[in-house]
């Protein structure tokens, strides 16, 4: 029984709860469904399911804390997680950083859940996948893609009265279309809550297209480039500089966020040590967060089980919060500032955020630019000094000049040394936002992108 | 089934690391149970193996597995995580109707086991379906019962946490008494006993063992703040890695202290407090052409990426295209024998029978024997990196034994082995490889490394920089990168030292796959030049 309704999940951590000696006490309950399907050189090589469920249980007393896992829920196996973690919190070493359990809270329920999603069958994975192969061969083209579902549940009870629940669910898929000979290749990625959605057959096209289209790429100076960025190639750039602002790192002053002293300030002890409040960015950039959001919902709480509401982390172009943890917000007098998450980590690992862009489409920016690069998706990102946020990577699998608002021939990868700082005050325009690995990211265009080296790659 | 957890560590380096614990949470004693005895394991083996042939498999092999893990993490004064997982259970691997099926279970019984070969056959079966040319295996003869273990000294899971915390403390004073701001440390140790069994009629039955003390050291300045990691290597030895062996030191050009297998954690986080030092005052790297001398520590990582990874066959051959990407060294630039991958100096070999390396085995997750093989001889592209269903495609008939899961849970598939860089025959030392340098940069430690989906375009920084001029070792200096392209960069190489500076550096957590798996691998070589690298300037300005 991977998935657990609430009451079945309330009821299993009154049981735990029941049995603990400890000052505190917060179990954290979790399980999952998966299934995944991969496939290459247009034949299916892999596909299969996993489902498991695990309790954790977390014991204080004082400021020592233990935890153990188990994934048995008769009575003696609870007896004995419970124990493990008391004997561990009896040895752990106090922890200076150690903070109260939150007490009750209240919830917004968010539209996280799919029935469509949570009943998909192995056949339908592979129908999905053959719907992505056969138009493939068709074109005596070669995919490769992976089509991963699942539907999960996290629950988290503790003794000071706080009871958090959430189902959710979501699927990813992605291809890549290649030609036979290696000249060409193209890629597709979605990713939604409800896999109705999902259409393999038709995504599966645009990675066609851009494959066919990507033959005999032309060399291109590197050098800096008017671009349009599909909502693909500044994911992960807009991700980690989002992962990036924690306000903890900023105050310690290790952070792109760090405000160090001006000429002639002296600053003093409590002051401040970070940029909120500053404006950092073009004004046309607004980046929240939202629960609720239909496109990219996240359960209304964070992983300690705080509510979390809808939070301007950028507001035209203005930092105004940074995240923190209990103990840090508590230590600067600040208010404790937690952030929606897709269900994999916390912010800065799979932190969601909306990015606020325009109304128009990628083709209607295309068709206004006079000269720039259309990039499909960017690879391989790394950081290469994290004070300036610059970062290294590379594009790949489509990358085409525009002249005069028409796409007019592919070009080979460049490598990039670029900054999202530097990308956010080069702005020409932001388009309409797409899901994009649980984010919502408009295309941009963005003048003076740096590439810094060509690449043979396809 | 088992359920991956990932468990993410702030404040290390550059953002935070998601390490990947499988399994429940146990107490640091039950680690040390041996677990089940041999008989019981060839017993359970058997019976899944039965069960798999009688449901109509004509090959199967299944891996009885015990995962167990020991994270320590500590963050300046405090000690952040103790954790120990535990993840155990059975594999089961079979081809019928020609197709490849997997099944695994962690209830071990023998009716659970019998049910999961038969669902091994019955995947396989509906899998067939797809298949467009049934798989074949290369030839393996049964070896009978086989035991093996990594030859360590010390269990690192024997020794108390208590001198484990300790340790890390000391460390992490050494570097923010001489000049750190902030440091996390980190001790992974992992053991996977895992035994194997096929109808090849192998018993085979591994010990292995692997460790890893990291740290992450910061120094704030008045003008901002730089970075420095740990330069130990991850290793397959036990805790006596940690025994600061000076012998195994190699001082060189009065910079920099290399370790080969025995590490001082202490000396180098000291080390590390003053170098972030002078990192903070150094001065910016002029653009342009160096002669670069790279020291292993950081030369091990351009190996992986330019040479480990392009040569994996499953990659050359399209299967990893949807995520990692193909290769560049194509079957046709193989099948001309006059490829020059690099310039005729340059040898590299794979192998999994390193002693210390983290490839290190007696036989591969499909048993097969291990060895050591030719992948450049003399500069020439010579050979991939195969496995049983692979080698047929590139004409030979022998696996090279580099087949790995990184669970019971997982089907094992293709994984880089070690793979590394012949020393020089002669035996010059890294002071000699520098002494010749004109204009130069010596390089420590990996820092940034970025390479495209087919392994040509790269772009790789280092932790430590050092000028050369003259032969000399001028000044430590900042902001370095270097970009090229594979075949160039190798065909560039001038020199190496010899065996005595010898040295493997690795990888713990390297992924592939979907999902994603990860391995752990070696990579020796010792100090080495290549000609007239573009080195880049980092250093910008915003906001």
């Amino acid at each position: 029984m991977a998935i657990m309704t609430e009451k079945q999940a309330k009821e299993l951590l009154a049981r735990v709860l029941e049995l603990s000696e400890a000052d505190e006490c917060e179990c954290n309950l979790s399980g999952s469904n998966q299934g995944n399907i991969r496939y290459a050189r247009n034949t299916v090589s892999t596909s299969g399911e996993v489902s498991d469920v695990t309790l954790l249980v977390q014991s204080s007393f004082g400021k020592r804390t233990g935890s153990a896992t188990i994934n048995e829920f008769d009575d003696a196996s609870l007896q004995r997680v419970v124990q493990r973690s008391e004997e561990l919190a009896r040895l752990a070493p106090e922890n200076p950083e150690w903070v109260p359990l939150l007490g009750p809270q209240e919830y917004k329920k968010t539209p996280t859940w799919s029935e469509a999603t949570a009943a998909v069958t192995p056949e339908e994975r592979a129908r999905a996948a053959e719907a992505s192969i056969v138009p493939s061969k068709k074109e005596k083209l070669v995919a490769a893609g992976f089509l991963d579902d699942s539907e999960s549940f996290i629950a988290i009870m503790n003794n000071k009265g706080m009871f958090a629940y959430n189902l959710s669910t979501e699927c990813n898929f992605t291809a890549t279309i290649r030609t036979a000979d290696g000249t060409g290749s193209g890629w597709v990625s979605r990713d939604y809550t409800d896999i109705t959605k999902l259409d393999t057959g038709s995504a599966s096209q645009i990675a066609i297209r851009k494959s066919l289209g990507s033959r005999d790429a032309r060399a291109m100076e590197p050098g800096r480039y008017t671009v349009i960025l599909e909502p693909a190639a500044s994911e992960t750039l807009l991700a980690n500089m989002v992962g990036a602002m924690s306000q903890r790192s900023a105050d310690e002053g290790r952070s792109f966020l760090s405000r160090k002293a001006k000429d002639g300030e002296e600053l003093s002890e409590d002051a401040p040590r970070n940029r909120v409040g500053e404006k950092l960015f073009d004004e046309r950039v607004t980046i929240h967060s939202d629960p609720s959001n239909p496109d990219v919902p996240t359960p209304g709480f964070a992983a300690d089980g705080h509510a979390v509401s809808p939070t301007v982390w950028i507001d035209k172009g203005v930092v105004k919060l940074l995240p923190n943890s209990r103990y840090w917000a508590e230590k600067t007098g600040v208010p404790y500032q937690p952030a929606a998450f897709t269900g994999g980590g916390m912010f800065g690992g799979n932190a969601q955020f909306i990015m606020e862009g325009g109304k128009r489409s990628l083709e209607e920016m295309i068709a206004d630019t006079r000269r720039g690069v259309l990039v499909t998706r960017t690879w391989y990102i790394r950081s290469v000094d994290p004070q300036t946020l610059l970062y290294t990577g590379l594009t790949r699998d489509g990358t085409f000049f525009i002249e005069d608002g028409e796409i007019k021939y592919p070009i080979k990868n460049f490598r990039f040394n670029e900054s999202p700082i530097v990308m956010l005050n080069n702005i020409e325009e932001l388009g309409k936002p797409v899901r994009i690995n649980g984010r919502m990211v408009p295309p941009m265009k963005i003048r003076d992108f740096t590439f810094s080296s060509l690449s043979d790659a396809v | 089934m088992d359920r991956r957890q990932f468990v993410k560590l702030t404040g290390i380096g550059v953002g935070s690391l998601m390490l990947p614990i499988a399994g429940r949470m146990v107490s640091a004693e039950e680690l040390l149970d041996p677990g089940m005895d041999f008989g019981t394991k060839k017993r359970l083996g058997t019976i899944a193996l039965e069960a798999a042939t009688k449901a109509g498999a004509s090959y199967a092999d299944a891996r009885i597995g015990r995962y167990l893990n020991q994270f320590v993490t500590a963050q300046e004064t405090r000690v952040d995580n103790i954790v120990s997982t535990e993840s155990a259970g059975i594999g089961i691997r079979v081809i019928a109707n020609g197709t490849w099926g997997f099944a695994a279970t962690s209830d071990v019984t023998p009716d659970s086991i019998a049910a999961t070969a038969r669902q091994a056959v019955a995947v396989a079966k509906a899998n067939a379906k797809f298949q467009t040319s049934p798989v074949r295996l290369a030839p393996v003869k049964g070896v009978g019962d086989v035991q093996w273990r990594t030859p360590v000294k010390k269990n690192a899971f024997e020794v108390p946490i208590a001198e484990k915390v300790d340790l890390l403390m000391e460390v992490n004073n050494a570097a923010m008494d001489n000049g750190a701001s902030f440091i996390s440390s980190i001790l992974f140790q992992v053991n996977e006993k895992k035994f194997f069994a096929s109808t090849d009629g192998s018993f085979i039955d591994q010990d292995v063992h692997r460790l890893w003390a990291p740290f992450f050291a910061t120094a704030v300045g008045e003008n901002g703040f730089k970075t420095r990691s740990g330069q130990g290597n991850p290793v397959g030895m036990g805790y006596e890695y940690l025994d600061g062996d000076t012998s195994e030191q190699v001082k060189i050009a009065g910079a920099n202290t290399g370790y080969r297998f025995s590490y001082d954690m202490v000396q180098d986080a000291r080390d590390a407090g003053r170098q972030l030092q002078t990192k903070l005052k150094a001065r910016s790297v002029e653009p342009g052409k160096y002669d670069l001398v790279l020291d292993p520590h950081h030369l091990m990582l351009t190996i992986h990426e330019s040479v480990g990874h392009p040569l994996e066959l499953d990659r050359v051959l399209g299967y990893e295209a949807n995520y990692a990407g193909t290769s560049f060294a194509t079957l046709d630039k193989w099948r001309s024998g006059k490829f020059e991958y690099g310039s005729d100096i340059v040898n590299l070999f794979a192998d999994k029978t390193q002693k210390h390396s983290l490839g290190y085995v007696e036989y591969d997750d499909e048993g097969v024997k291990t060895r050591e093989w030719d992948l450049v001889k003399d500069g020439i592209l010579v050979n991939y990196q195969a496995i049983r269903d692979q080698v047929h495609m590139i004409d030979q008939d022998a696996s090279h034994g580099c087949c790995y899961s990184q669970s019971w849970s997982d089907v094992q598939f293709q994984r880089m082995p070690n793979v590394s860089l012949r020393p020089n025959e002669d035996d010059l030392s890294a002071d000699d490889i520098i002494a010749d340098v004109e204009n130069g940069i010596y390089i420590v430690g990996r820092g940034s490394y970025s390479i495209d989906q087919q392994r040509y375009n790269f772009q790789f920084g280092g932790q430590l920089y050092y000028e050369i001029k003259d032969g000399k070792i001028t000044e430590q200096i900042e902001d370095v990168a270097y970009q090229s392209n594979t075949q160039e960069f190798w065909n560039s190489c001038v020199g190496m030292a010899g065996a005595d500076d010898y040295r493997i550096g690795g990888s713990f957590f390297d992924g592939k796959g979907q999902p994603s798996q990860v391995s752990a691998v070696s990579h020796g070589c010792s100090t080495t030049r290549f000609n007239q690298v573009n080195v880049i300037n980092t250093a910008r300005k915003v906001g």
